[in-house]
């Protein structure tokens, strides 16, 4: 019972060939239409230009700025499981739903103020381990010595491990009775503990779990800027004196910002957003370890209050702009973009 | 404190005791690192009746393969790959198919709506993948997507379109335009330099770019798991899932399939880890 039968074989590759097909007559047309009004009829400047985006344009519009539109209008309605065919939508549902997201618990119990809390928590405690964990790392790895390549290579293992696998493993490893963790705390001599069972350690579950995840990717990022840093500037240090200290703040953290500043953004930006690690590790499905995305995928797709759950993907969402353009505007962190 | 201090930067002329330190650090954070993935190995190759266990070896006394050869033959394993492989080799070819294209534009006119263009390719990275899943379904629905590889395979090669299209216009650009220029004195068309001279030039960048989606796509769990359903359709993360979810009896299962997925993908990582590093910093540091 392998389940691979030739029936599924050929009828997967039927469906993807005849989706490509589609695609290609459907690019084929746009593109012939763009060329015959922009190119012969307008005789536009651009119409290359317009041509080669459209096809990402179309896809980004069907795919992004549809569904978009579309949570906005679902917001404004009382859709779920029960009214799914003929959701009421009104002014008055959506004022509902925006209520009841700051009023009422958005699971059985956790209610949205501490869920916001906990993200920023979340979020604090990750970016913080990975740029910490991950400067040291690097720092140290940056030295000529010997073994370098290969505790390089051993360091990122935990990046190269598909992320479904590496916290499904570690689901496993938080076991109470079978997880090595736990089993290595008994043998050192201290009390095994409930990491699926007690609120506060299934939390500390899933932030080691994504520390273990994260550091990697941040020490290759930071590393890669260190790579790319003149040694001249650190002769020219050591020549005026420098200490070790006065070289890492004035040479090193400054000559990485453009490095840094765009992985703590997109960092950030990620671990708000994470959604595979709060919401496997927590087996037991505790409303006191889930963050606002977790919360806002059950809330979709567990209690099925599709409606209240658009309006609440809007707010989470107004939070993340509110805080990237603050971010963006007070650092100028992506200066640059334009240029190019 | 001084000593703490250079620490970091005296890379000749240190103690042994320190460059000791140094090592141990590293192995510390390697075995931290290799720990828990070797655990993987080791759970797969327990026998049957001794899965739960507190043993702590890697390579457990009395290994084999017993789980392997129950995964092939009780489960449906071989269908949950080929089901991720189908939809992710479809996801990746349009993907880098569309963005290649687009990038090229990109990089090289400045046509009126660039930088809105540009900025909004910016933007959709912040838009959580959470807050998509709910309009995405019920469109994926409505349209009768929900359980085949057409709906997955158009989500995802949409989603990470942006993102490839940035990394590859930060390539086009360091590829200078005399090359097309020239090409075209000698009476190539615009769209022929960029078939002959851009894309065979951007080949690597276009490998990196095809790896981004296609790692995005394999490693989702999400998205798959609101749109598919049917046993025939599971791909592998919801496979495992399944397997990882019945925890009692399927520990080691999990864990061969685990060790099978991870090995070839881990393998193409490390292979590619180099430009895969690039490919992020690309563009972003001067000098």
């Amino acid at each position: 019972m392998s389940g691979l039968t030739g029936k599924i074989i050929a009828r997967s590759l039927g469906q993807v060939g005849s989706t490509l097909a589609f695609l290609i007559l459907v690019i084929a047309v746009v593109e012939v239409l763009l060329y015959l009004i922009l190119g012969k009829a307008l005789k536009h400047r651009y119409t290359l230009p317009y041509m080669l985006i459209a096809p990402a344009a179309i896809g980004l519009a069907l795919l992004v700025i549809y569904p978009i539109g579309y949570e906005i209008r679902l917001a404004f309605s009382n859709m779920s499981l029960r009214s799914f065919k003929n959701p009421e939508f009104g002014l008055d549902q959506a004022w509902r739903n925006f209520r009841m997201i700051f009023t009422q618990p958005v699971l059985k119990q956790a209610m949205f103020f501490p869920l916001f809390l906990r993200t920023i928590l979340w979020t604090v405690i990750q970016v913080t381990s990975h740029v910490v964990f991950g400067m040291c790392l690097a720092l140290l790895l940056h030295r000529p010595m010997k073994l370098r390549g290969v505790y390089q290579a051993l360091i990122i293992v935990p990046w190269a491990i598909p992320q479904v696998i590496a916290v499904l493993t570690w689901r496993n490893e938080f076991h109470f009775e079978y997880g090595f963790i736990n089993i290595m705390l008994t043998r050192i001599g201290l009390n095994a503990v409930s990491w699926k069972t007690n609120p506060f350690w299934n939390f500390a579950a899933v932030n080691l779990t994504n520390i273990w995840l994260g550091v990697p990717f941040m020490m290759v990022i930071i590393l890669g800027g260190l790579q790319s840093i003149s040694k001249s500037y650190y002769e020219a240090a050591e020549i005026d004196g420098a200490s070790g200290w006065m070289r890492f703040h004035s040479v090193t953290l400054p000559l990485l910002q453009p490095v840094l500043t765009p992985a703590i953004i997109l960092g950030t930006i990620w671990t708000f957003n994470l959604f595979n690690v709060p919401f496997l590790i927590n087996q037991y499905e505790l409303e006191t370890s889930d963050i606002l995305v977790t919360a806002l995928f059950r809330a979709a797709f567990e209690y099925n209050r599709y409606g209240f759950a658009a309006a609440f993907a809007l707010v989470i969402f107004v939070i993340l702009f509110v805080f990237s353009v603050a971010y963006i505007k007070l650092t100028g962190g992506l200066k640059g973009v334009y240029e190019r | 404190m001084k000593g703490i201090k250079r620490f970091f930067y005296r890379s000749r002329g240190d103690s042994p005791f320190k460059r000791v330190l140094i090592h141990l650090v590293l192995i510390l954070a390697c075995a931290i690192a290799v720990y828990p993935a070797l655990r993987i190995l080791s759970v797969s190759l327990r026998p049957g009746n001794r899965l739960l266990s507190t043993d702590l070896s890697i390579i457990p006394k009395d290994a084999t393969f017993e789980n392997f050869r129950r995964l092939f033959t009780e489960k449906d394993f071989l269908l949950w790959v080929w089901n991720s492989l189908i939809i992710t080799i479809t996801t990746a070819t349009i993907g880098v198919i569309i963005a290649s294209a687009s990038a090229y534009a990109f990089s090289r006119w400045k046509f009126p709506g660039r930088n809105a263009g540009m900025v909004f390719l910016l933007s959709t990275q912040m838009i959580p993948a959470a807050m998509m899943m709910v309009p995405i379904y019920i469109i994926a629905a409505k349209l009768q997507l929900i359980n085949t590889y057409r709906g997955l395979a158009l989500a995802y090669s949409v989603t990470s379109v942006p993102f490839s299209v940035w990394i590859l216009k930060g390539y086009y650009d360091t590829i200078p335009r005399e090359l097309e220029e020239a090409a075209m004195i000698d009476g190539m068309s615009q769209m022929g330099t960029f078939y002959r001279i851009m894309l065979p030039l951007a080949a690597p960048a276009l490998a990196i770019a095809f790896l981004f989606n296609f790692m995005n796509a394999w490693n989702d769990y999400m998205l798959a798991r609101i749109m598919l359903q049917k046993r025939e359709m599971l791909t592998w993360t919801l496979g495992l899932f399944r397997l990882q979810d019945q925890f009692q009896t399927e520990w080691g299962m999990y864990a061969a399939a685990s060790l099978l997925i991870t090995l070839p993908v881990g393998a193409l990582f490390f292979y590619s880890s180099k430009w895969l590093v690039s490919g992020l910093t690309l563009g972003s540091v001067k000098g």
